[in-house]
């Protein structure tokens, strides 16, 4: 325990000096103001872990506390200054709301620590085996939104069993333990189970939004227990019980019908007037009951955001926008009409029902459009800021009376069926453009497909805002990519996916390096970046020299020795989350990291060049890493390891691991 | 890097004019096998030393195997099988050339549907079953006139793109080649009879 003393001068001395301790953190720790990790030293956190004594929560008054009130009981009396500048730091603290910088105040000393922990009301955990639930919900005892991320992004394309973890059951009970005023809560690639939604719904009476990306493992039961418990807080002057419930939202999770167990969870919503301002359900695969849904929409007058599912014919989203003209989101769902023998209204009507959305920024959906209906939304286009039509097979003939009128279009999703016509088109148009991405109706490597570098680099020419693209195609040449460093200067994410391996610029035949070189150098805000096509070591060699801010890479089929992958171990500073697949670094890469990988949230190489040996070495050195070798196939092929995917932990190594992931130590 | 097989050389040397370093189209040799290979691009690479990079060819990249050009990779390329499968079932929809189930959408009626092209074995059967589906009729096909004189016409939309004029073609390469139907009105169909 410190000696309050030489912490009350070390205060006075701060103060005498005109330091502001704030501004002190940030100039130590420059913060970009995004969404991602913390940067702090696990190390650091370790120790201060092993160091905080148990009377770390003797503070028990709310926010705001009285500044001549008493001190924690169980401490030896501090000095009066002393206590008014933790209170005062609680009452500022309470007012920061970027994580990052929360973690870096948690490192100034341990007042600080304790302080910002009674005063952080978001948790978020990057990682769920980062460490066990009950170390969360010891340091941080005042949470109310929860977001946990559970498996890597590489499990998404199979490349990874499906039952390899990231269960939320352990999450749900610790964090219905701690903290029964829970809010929200949103979960990333996690597994949850209908149990694990039905202990939410009936462990948080004060619960709000749920909102589940990339899951799976739960079924249209847990959704009814959501949909049926979280509400019922009784108004203070009247008998009206409310649904507390505001958003809940799925998205592209696995729900699918599973025979007899299938629950009309729709119905479930009760009967009252919601609260409901988001629902979000386009990934159900199974129909849901209109006439329920109908009426919950008539029912809920603040819903903003609803996104239906393809369950939900053109003649069913009519009626709902006759309902819902406030809509500012809108999921369309089919987009095409199925009723049998059913005489639908005529395509005008449905023209009508869209003018009346005046409030639509947002439309997505799409699932099985019939191209004649697109014009239907031709007076939301001007309004729209972002259009998805990703799931929609549309050419640039029907594409450019649409987008004709897109002036205000900031994020665009869209298939190559557009071809490199419709980029010009949407070039040509919208001119704020801010994210794009671009998909491959057929994914399949071929030589020609139907959008390039043309289409590229019509879009960096006209749309000179562009921050994130993600763009897939057959075919893309240095130049275009030069060009598009240049031209959008602004670029944060810059993903591109030549879905031929291997393959070089088709007009120079050189490998891509020089175009991702120009990436990382010119685009100085890059933080998100993914590489293919052809590369050598030396485009490793750039993004380590210029790619001081990447904080996310992917790499694919690419580099020749471990010199690519020593760059950017070496170079990037920032880098929090690496995924490598069949490229031929090895061991000598592998130990170039060890300086780093405590700073990062997670290392994902599979089929590079690694032995089991070297990542021993790695286990053994930094002990708080957990080095998970995943085996997909049956034959164990040696030495070589097929997948290892690390990550630092508080807790050691997790005990569900399944048989075939070998935790090294 | 020598090669032992003689006739793989030649093969080689017919294709050298296109520097490819990559994976090439459909002409790749049928005889690789699928690796999941973490080596070395292309087997060209090691012969016509043109890398500029100045990395060494370990001993490593002898192998050199690359899959056939439409191989299936796992995982390659990173699309979510969510996505995947959502547009799967769209393409199995639009039965690309498969000719089994075709949507069928009718001028100045904003619902469609959906037949079974299997189904029927000849166009008359067809016809019958369109004008029971949507209470039309289209008054008799001629291989001049089309179906003139009639208020509705039945045409297709080919695996080119193209929109014809159902019966045009023999029956069984109609329903190879059909994506799908639309009943336009008499009037609009004229112009898509034979020439």
């Amino acid at each position: 325990m410190e000696n309050p003393n030489a912490k009350a001068q070390r205060h006075r001395q701060l103060r005498s000096n005109n330091i502001d301790p704030i501004k002190q953190m940030r100039e130590n720790h420059p913060s970009t103001n995004s969404e991602d990790d913390q940067r702090s030293s696990l190390l650091d956190l370790a120790r201060a872990e092993i160091t905080e004594s148990s009377n770390s929560k003797t503070r028990t008054y709310g926010g705001f506390p009285d500044p001549g009130s008493g001190s924690g009981p169980s401490e030896p009396q501090a000095p009066f200054p002393d206590q008014v500048l933790e209170n005062v730091l609680e009452n500022v603290l309470h007012f920061l709301s970027s994580r990052r910088d929360r973690n870096a105040a948690s490192l100034v000393c341990r007042s600080w620590y304790r302080a910002e922990a009674l005063t952080r009301s978001e948790l978020f955990i990057g990682n769920c085996y980062a460490l066990s639930p009950t170390r969360a919900t010891t340091r941080f005892t005042r949470i109310k939104s929860v977001t946990v991320k559970g498996k890597p992004r590489f499990a998404d394309f199979d490349l990874m069993p499906p039952d390899w973890g990231a269960h939320f059951t352990p999450w749900a009970s610790a964090l219905a333990q701690a903290y029964p005023w829970l809010e929200k809560l949103h979960l990333k690639r996690m597994i949850v189970t209908d149990a694990d939604l039905t202990l939410l719904a009936d462990s948080f009476p004060d619960f709000r939004e749920l909102v589940l990306v990339c899951c799976d493992g739960f079924g249209t039961p847990g959704l009814g227990a959501v949909a049926a418990k979280c509400r019922y807080r009784s108004h203070l002057y009247s008998s009206n019980k409310l649904l507390l419930l505001r958003v809940l939202e799925l998205v592209e999770s696995v729900v699918e019908a599973v025979g007899d167990e299938e629950v009309d969870w729709i119905s479930c919503f009760p009967d009252s007037q919601t609260n409901m301002e988001s629902l979000v359900f386009d990934c159900i695969e199974c129909p849901i009951n209109f006439e329920a849904l109908d009426s919950l929409v008539a029912r809920s007058p603040r819903l903003k955001k609803l996104r239906l599912n393809q369950f939900v014919s053109m003649a069913q989203l009519h009626r709902l926008l006759l309902r819902a003209p406030q809509l500012t989101h809108l999921g369309t769902g089919s987009f095409s009409a199925n009723d049998p023998g059913g005489v639908g209204e005529l395509v005008q009507d449905y023209t009508t029902a869209f003018e009346a959305c005046r409030s639509l920024v947002c439309l997505s959906g799409f699932r099985e459009i019939w191209a004649d209906y697109l014009p239907t939304i031709y007076p939301v286009c001007a309004n729209l800021t972002s259009l998805n039509l990703s799931y929609a097979d549309v050419n640039a003939h029907q594409l450019k009376p649409v987008i004709r009128h897109c002036h205000k279009l900031q994020i665009f999703w869209v298939l190559d069926s557009i071809c490199d016509e419709g980029l010009q088109a949407v070039a040509a148009t919208c001119k704020d453009l801010r994210e794009l991405r671009v998909f491959p109706v057929d994914a399949r490597e071929g030589t020609e497909g139907p959008v390039s570098e043309v289409g590229f680099e019509a879009i960096s020419q006209g749309c000179r805002k562009l921050e994130s693209i993600l763009y897939f195609c057959q075919r893309m040449t240095n130049a275009a990519v030069v060009a598009m460093s240049k031209n959008c200067p602004d670029l944060v994410v810059f993903r591109l996916c030549i879905i031929g391996r291997y393959r070089p610029d088709p007009v120079t035949q050189e490998p891509m390096d020089e175009g991702f070189g120009a990436i990382v150098m010119n685009c100085k805000k890059l933080t998100r970046l993914a590489v293919s096509g052809l590369l050598t070591d030396r485009a490793f060699e750039y993004i380590g020299r210029y790619g001081k801010l990447v904080r996310t890479l992917s790499v694919a089929f690419a580099g020749d020795t471990d010199m690519g992958l020593k760059y950017v171990l070496e170079g990037c500073p920032n880098l929090q989350k690496l995924e490598i697949r069949d490229s031929p670094f090895g061991d000598g890469a592998l130990r170039s990291g060890l300086h780093h990988y405590y700073n990062m949230r997670f290392l994902w190489m599979s089929t590079c060049k690694l032995t089991r040996q070297a990542c021993q070495e790695v286990a053994q050195a930094l002990p708080n890493l957990v080095l998970e070798v995943i085996n997909n196939s049956e034959e164990n092929a040696g030495d070589d390891i097929e997948v290892l995917y690390m990550y630092r932990s508080l807790d050691g190594p997790r005990d569900d691991a399944p048989i075939f992931v070998n935790i090294l130590h | 890097m020598e090669n032992s097989s003689g006739s793989y050389e030649k093969e080689l040397n017919l294709e050298a004019t296109e520097l490819r370093l990559g994976l090439p189209g459909s002409d790749e040799p049928e005889k690789r096998s699928i690796v999941r290979s973490n080596k070395r691009s292309s087997p060209e690479a090691s012969e016509e030393e043109c890398i500029s990079n100045g990395s060494d060819v370990t001993s490593d990249h002898q192998d050199n195997v690359v899959p056939p050009a439409k191989a299936q990779v796992v995982g390659w390329p990173p699309i979510r099988s969510y996505r995947k499968n959502s547009l799967q079932q769209n393409k199995e929809e639009q039965s690309e050339g498969a000719g089994m189930f075709v949507k069928v959408s009718m001028a100045g009626a904003p619902y469609l549907r959906k037949i079974d092209l299997k189904v029927y074995k000849s166009y008359p059967e067809l016809l019958k079953a369109l004008e029971n589906m949507f209470k039309c009729t289209f008054g008799e096909y001629s291989e001049r006139e089309g179906y003139n004189g009639s208020e509705y016409a039945p045409t297709y939309e080919d695996k080119d793109g193209d929109w014809m004029l159902v019966g045009d073609v023999p029956w069984h390469m109609f329903v190879s080649s059909c994506k799908r139907l639309r009943i336009m009105k008499g009037s609009e169909a004229k112009g898509l009879g034979c020439f």
